[in-house]
């Protein structure tokens, strides 16, 4: 048990990747056409998180793992019957917007307040995880932010390990430019990790962690407290989709070294 | 009237700064200029001797945080000088570098003074206001933003400004005293692959993409994956270019398929993975679902090697796709780059 830790993974849930986004403007800002009918998925770095820490406790034991997701209730209880067939977690649902437009700041406020009403969390044992990214907003700010409301001066971004050592201490490698990583050592609990994808495949659905998980989930759900988000100050001037379309030229009889002449051709021309 | 800092950082040398720092101090300049603002540039360094050579000598007010302590990133020790030279520089607009140094602190930091941030600028525009352009939904939806609520921290894509070149001579700068907290983390260094098997570079003018066409069975009924990695590792060792890959070639080493081994998750681009920006960008053997076009939305120039001629990533969004096998097209790319070699 001298290893246990709390694991709190913040994940939010995001558009399924291959679905077409059309944004539009409502009277509560901007948004995504038929936003509440898409498909949605637990956000991608998010769910590296969410595995890495199931993961994490498995290996020490007296740990726990809560996920703490913020979306519209129906929405969180869709994608929850998914995951929750993966690994074992408490889900703290929170009962609010969904998408990328609200201002980061708001929603850390949001979650931060939510982690601190966690029951039996012990602090000093903290990991707080979650996406270095989320793939709607995409800023790369909230996690920081929930750190620094809950006083965590550890904190660390596009991770893709985590080593816990026998001292309590442990080891991250974090992504810096160039395709390198950065090892650090930190002095132990608590901390906070943005995930990039770690190192573990999905985890295939587990039925029994699945029952397990919807006995604590469902009434969760429909005890979910609704929260607002402050603008902040955040004007949207416009919102648009990128005007990308080109004319591309399809050749369909060059032999391979007529194609490749010219693509060195190509590479070398300024 | 705003004051506007710069916020810059040393590279890994720790003898010069980054680009994507004086490609910010550009941006702070224009930006200035503009709004008839004043301009303060700041400084992270261990030693910061030689790092104001390449800033402006006259016109904007230096200062600086240095010291052993400042030699390598970390969030505690980055968190209280960035805090230090906001509240030296009384800034109410920020605008700093999203390099990983500046991004893993810089929310902190705005919390910190009371202000807000937005991330991967791409523009700064408005007339008497400021207006940032920024991407959300991982590059798939474009919009421009406003705040009138200060201070306001803004960090800037790399690649989206000139660097800022210095005419000649050293400015004048002011050091920033930092009372540091307990420092309980503890960088021990970089790692990085070998030089030989380094596959990703930042710098490099072309991007090659592969897909997971690679490692699907070719004419003859076979998986070639060995022949696909040599030629592969000699294409991006001949044109010096760095690699991208689709989300399922780097996921197939965790589900027991056919690999190339050089390939990691940080190859990855699209919408769980990066968007590199390099001048021009050859694909090949990758389909064409809406994912993958993330990761090509900065490549400024596209071509693709496809054997499918209605492939929907290509038509529309690349400018020139070749229906053809890359194995033997690339093979002989190698051949012609390795003889231009010699």
């Amino acid at each position: 048990m001298a290893n246990a830790v709390h694991i709190v993974v913040c994940a939010g849930i995001v558009p399924d990747p291959l679905q077409t986004l059309e944004p539009v403007t409502g009277p509560n800002g901007p948004g995504l056409k038929n936003e509440m009918v898409l498909p949605a998925v637990l956000d991608p770095w998010a769910a590296s998180a969410l595995y890495e820490a199931a993961h994490l406790a498995a290996k020490n034991p007296g740990s726990k793992v809560w996920l703490v997701s913020f979306g519209p209730k129906a929405k969180l209880q869709q994608v929850m019957m998914t995951v929750a067939q993966k690994v074992a977690f408490e889900l703290v649902p929170i009962d609010g917007p969904i998408g990328g437009f609200p201002d980061a700041h708001s929603t850390a406020a949001v979650l931060a307040g939510a982690i601190e009403a966690i029951p039996g969390l012990d602090r000093a044992k903290l990991l707080l995880f979650g996406g270095w990214e989320s793939a709607t907003r995409g800023a790369g700010a909230t996690l920081q932010l929930i750190g620094e409301r809950l006083g965590i001066a550890d904190q660390f971004q596009g991770v893709d390990q985590i080593d816990l050592l026998d001292d309590g201490s442990f080891e991250v490698l974090e992504r810096v430019e160039g395709g390198k990583h950065q090892l650090s050592v930190c002095a132990g609990t608590p901390a906070v990790l943005g995930w990039a994808t770690g190192n573990l495949a999905e985890p295939r659905n587990n039925p029994q962690v699945g029952m397990a998980n919807m006995r604590s989930l469902m009434p969760a759900l429909q005890k979910a407290k609704p929260a607002k988000l402050e603008a902040n100050g955040l004007r949207y001037v416009s919102v648009s989709l990128p005007k990308q379309q080109r004319t591309t030229r399809v050749v369909k009889d060059l032999t391979p070294d007529e194609i490749a002449a010219e693509l060195v051709e190509w590479m070398g021309a300024e | 009237m705003e004051n506007i800092l710069v916020l810059t950082h040393a590279d890994e040398s720790g003898s010069a700064l980054t680009r994507a720092s004086l490609e910010t101090v550009t941006a702070g300049q224009e930006l200035a200029a503009r709004l008839a603002a004043t301009l303060t540039i700041g400084i992270v360094a261990e030693d910061i001797t030689n790092l104001t050579k390449s800033l402006p000598s006259a016109g904007p007010r230096l200062l600086a945080v240095s010291g052993a302590a400042f030699a390598q990133p970390r969030y505690a020790t980055d968190a209280a000088a960035c805090q230090a030279l906001c509240r030296a520089a009384a800034a109410t607009i920020v605008l700093a570098p999203g390099s990983s140094r500046f991004t893993r602190v810089a929310a902190g930091v705005a919390h910190r003074l009371g202000g807000f941030i937005d991330t991967h600028i791409t523009a700064l525009g408005g007339t008497e206001t400021v207006e940032a352009t920024r991407w959300f939904y991982r590059q798939r939806v474009e919009a421009v933003i406003s705040r009138d609520v200060r201070p306001w921290f803004l960090l800037l894509d790399a690649g989206t400004h000139a660097a800022f070149a210095a005419e000649s001579g050293a400015a004048s700068v002011e050091q920033i005293a930092v009372e540091l907290p307990a420092l309980r983390t503890t960088v021990s260094g970089l790692r990085a692959p070998a030089q030989d098997a380094q596959t990703i570079r930042p710098d490099a003018k072309l991007l090659l993409v592969a897909g997971a066409g690679w490692t699907k069975k070719q004419l003859d009924g076979q998986i070639h994956a060995a022949e696909a990695s040599d030629l592969i590792l000699g294409f991006l060792r001949l044109a010096s270019a760095s690699l991208g890959s689709s989300k399922s070639l780097v996921d197939q080493g965790g589900e027991g398929q056919p690999v190339l081994p050089f390939l990691t998750h940080m190859n990855q681009i699209g919408q769980t993975g990066a968007t590199p920006r390099h001048a021009k960008g050859l694909s090949t053997c990758c389909h064409g679902e809406e994912p993958h076009v993330v990761g090509w939305r900065f490549i400024a120039d596209r071509r693709a090697i496809s054997l499918d001629p209605n492939c929907g990533w290509t038509r529309g969004k690349a400018d020139v796709v070749y229906v053809a096998d890359a194995f033997p097209v690339m093979a002989k790319v190698n051949a012609l780059l390795a003889s231009a070699k010699q």
